[in-house]
C-alpha cells in the first residue's frame, strides 16, 4: 500500500473531525451557548446603562470568545489521545506539523468561525455603535484562528495530564494579552472615527507568525506528550 | 578530545556537575554578599537623594536590578530550554526549572517595589501602565513554567515540557512587550543604555554594583538549587551514594 500524499491525509483528517463534531452536534453549540451567557452577564453585573455597555462592548466580547475558546481547546487532542488514535497518526509517516495544523483549522471552522458569525448579535446586545461592528468582526475573524493557533501549542501539552483545564487557561492567557489589547483598541479607534488599520495589521502579522510557527510547536508537544 | 567539547561533556554529567558547582559557590557566595554590602551602602548611605523624588529614589537600587534579573533569567530559561529540548543535556532541564522560581521571585520584587515607589512619586500602588502590566504578564509566564512542571509526575518529561513552553513564551515575550507599551505608556523611558546614560555617576554606581550583586546572587542560587535537585532525582543512584559518604568523612 502506498503511502497518502499529506495533502489527502490532511484533507482526510478535517473529514473526520467535522463527521465527528456533527454526530454530538449538542457539543459543538457549547462554546457558542456559553458565550452568549457570558456576554448576558455583563449587562446584569455593571447595569444596563447603553452608554456603559457600550463603551466596554468590544472587550467584554472579545473576553469572552477567548474564553468559550480555550474552554473547547481543552478536548482538542484529548479523545485522541485517550483512545490511541494520536500515536496511529504520529506513526503514519504524515508529518506531525500538519496533522496539528489540521486539528486547529477543524477547531477554528467549528467553534471560532461560529464566533465570528454570532459578533454582531452580540454587539447588538452590547449596545455597540454601528460604525464599529465590522471591525468587531473583522478582528474576530482575524484573531480567533490565533486563538486556535496558539491555544493548541497548550491543549498538547496538557493532553496527557488529567486534570488539564485551568492549567490551560494559565499555559495561554499570558500569550494572548496582544490579541485583546490590538483587537478592543481597533474597535475603540473605529467607533471613535480614528484610524486602525494599524492595529488590524499587526494582529494580521501576529496571525501570520502563529500561523507559521505554532503547528510545530505542537508537532514536538504532541510528542513529547505521547513520550 | 577537543577541550570545550570535553567541558560540556564534563558539566553534562551530574557527578562532575555537581562538584564543580560545589567548588564554585562559596566564591559566588561570597563575591555576592560582597558586592551587594557595597553596593547597599552607597545606595542608601552615600548617594544623595533625588532633587524631585527625595529619598524614595532609592527604592530604585533594588527595584532596577530585579527588573532587569526577572527579564533576563527567563531569556536563560529559553536558552536552557532550546538546548534541553534539542541536546537532551538533563544538566539544562535541571538549570531551567532551578531558575524558575528565582526568576519569579525577582519579578515579584519589581512590582512589589515598583508598586511601593510609585506611591509616592505617582500617587498611586497600581497603574495599568505598560512596564507594570508587561511585567505582570512575566509574572504569569513564570507561574505557567511553574505549573506545568510541577503538574507532570515525571520529571524529564516535565521539564520537556516546561522547557517548550518556555521557548513559546520568549517568542512571544516581545510581541506582549510592545503591544503593552503602545496600549498605555506612564513609566519614564529606560536611564540606562549600553550606549550611555542620563544617571550621575553618584547614582549609577550604587545601581550596578546592585545589579552585578543581582547577577551572582541568582548563579549562586541557582546552582544551590540545581544541586539539591540533582541530589533528590538521582537520590537511587550510586554517585549520590558516594557524595554523601565524601561529605561525611
Amino acid at each position: 500500500m502506498s503511502q497518502p500524499s499529506p495533502a489527502s491525509a490532511f484533507l482526510a483528517l478535517l473529514r473526520r473531525d467535522f463527521l465527528l463534531a456533527f454526530r454530538r452536534r449538542a457539543e459543538l453549540l457549547q462554546p457558542l451557548v456559553f458565550l452568549l451567557v457570558v456576554v448576558t452577564l455583563f449587562p446584569l453585573g455593571v447595569g444596563p446603562s447603553p452608554q456603559l455597555l457600550s463603551t466596554i462592548a468590544p472587550g467584554v466580547i472579545w473576553i469572552a470568545a477567548l474564553l468559550a475558546s480555550v474552554l473547547s481547546l481543552d478536548s482538542l487532542f484529548r479523545s485522541d489521545f485517550e483512545d490511541g488514535t494520536l500515536e496511529q497518526m504520529v506513526l503514519s509517516g504524515q508529518p506531525l506539523s500538519l496533522i496539528a495544523l489540521s486539528r486547529m483549522l477543524s477547531h477554528w471552522l467549528l467553534t471560532g468561525l461560529p464566533i465570528v458569525v454570532l459578533a454582531p448579535f452580540l454587539a447588538m446586545l452590547m449596545n455597540l455603535p454601528d460604525a464599529g461592528v465590522l471591525i468587531l468582526v473583522k478582528s474576530l475573524l482575524i484573531g480567533t484562528p490565533i486563538l486556535s493557533l496558539i491555544g493548541a501549542i497548550g491543549a498538547a501539552l496538557i493532553v496527557s495530564l488529567k486534570r488539564g483545564g485551568q492549567l490551560l487557561s494559565l499555559l495561554v492567557f499570558p500569550l494572548f494579552v496582544p490579541l485583546l489589547i490590538l483587537a478592543t483598541s481597533a474597535v475603540g479607534s473605529a467607533v471613535t472615527g480614528l484610524p486602525f488599520d494599524g492595529q488590524l495589521g499587526l494582529m494580521l502579522a501576529y496571525l501570520v507568525a502563529s500561523l507559521t510557527l505554532a503547528p510545530f510547536a505542537t508537532a514536538v508537544a504532541l510528542k513529547l506528550s505521547l513520550s | 578530545m577537543n577541550p570545550i567539547v570535553l567541558f560540556f561533556h564534563k558539566t553534562g554529567s551530574p557527578p562532575w556537575f555537581y562538584r564543580f558547582a560545589g567548588k564554585l559557590l562559596p566564591w559566588l557566595w561570597t563575591a555576592c554578599i560582597l558586592i551587594a554590602a557595597a553596593g547597599l551602602y552607597l545606595a542608601l548611605f552615600a548617594s544623595p537623594p533625588d532633587y524631585q523624588q527625595g529619598e524614595s529614589v532609592r527604592i530604585m537600587y533594588l527595584h532596577v536590578p530585579a527588573a532587569w534579573m526577572s527579564m533576563m533569567i527567563y531569556g536563560f530559561m529559553a536558552i536552557m530550554g532550546f538546548i534541553a529540548l534539542v541536546w537532551r543535556i538533563r544538566i539544562m532541564e535541571v538549570l531551567l526549572i532551578s531558575s524558575a522560581p528565582i526568576g519569579a521571585a525577582f519579578t515579584l520584587i519589581a512590582l512589589v517595589t515598583g508598586s511601593l515607589w510609585g506611591r509616592p512619586t505617582w500617587g498611586t500602588y497600581w497603574v495599568w501602565d505598560a512596564r507594570l502590566t508587561s511585567e505582570l504578564v512575566l509574572l504569569f509566564l513564570y507561574f505557567g513554567v511553574m505549573a506545568l512542571y510541577s503538574a507532570y509526575d515525571e520529571p524529564r518529561k516535565a521539564a520537556r515540557a516546561a522547557s517548550l513552553l518556555a521557548i513559546v513564551g520568549a517568542v512571544n515575550l516581545p510581541i506582549i512587550h510592545y503591544s503593552v507599551e503602545w496600549w498605555n505608556t506612564l513609566h519614564q523611558g529606560s536611564s540606562v543604555s549600553a550606549s550611555g546614560s542620563s544617571i550621575h555617576p553618584s547614582m549609577l554606581w550604587p545601581l550596578l554594583l546592585m545589579v552585578i550583586a543581582g547577577k551572582l546572587y541568582y548563579a549562586g542560587s541557582l546552582l544551590n538549587r540545581a544541586r539539591l535537585r540533582l541530589l533528590q532525582q538521582d537520590r537511587r543512584k550510586r554517585w549520590v551514594q558516594e557524595v554523601i559518604s565524601e561529605d561525611q568523612v
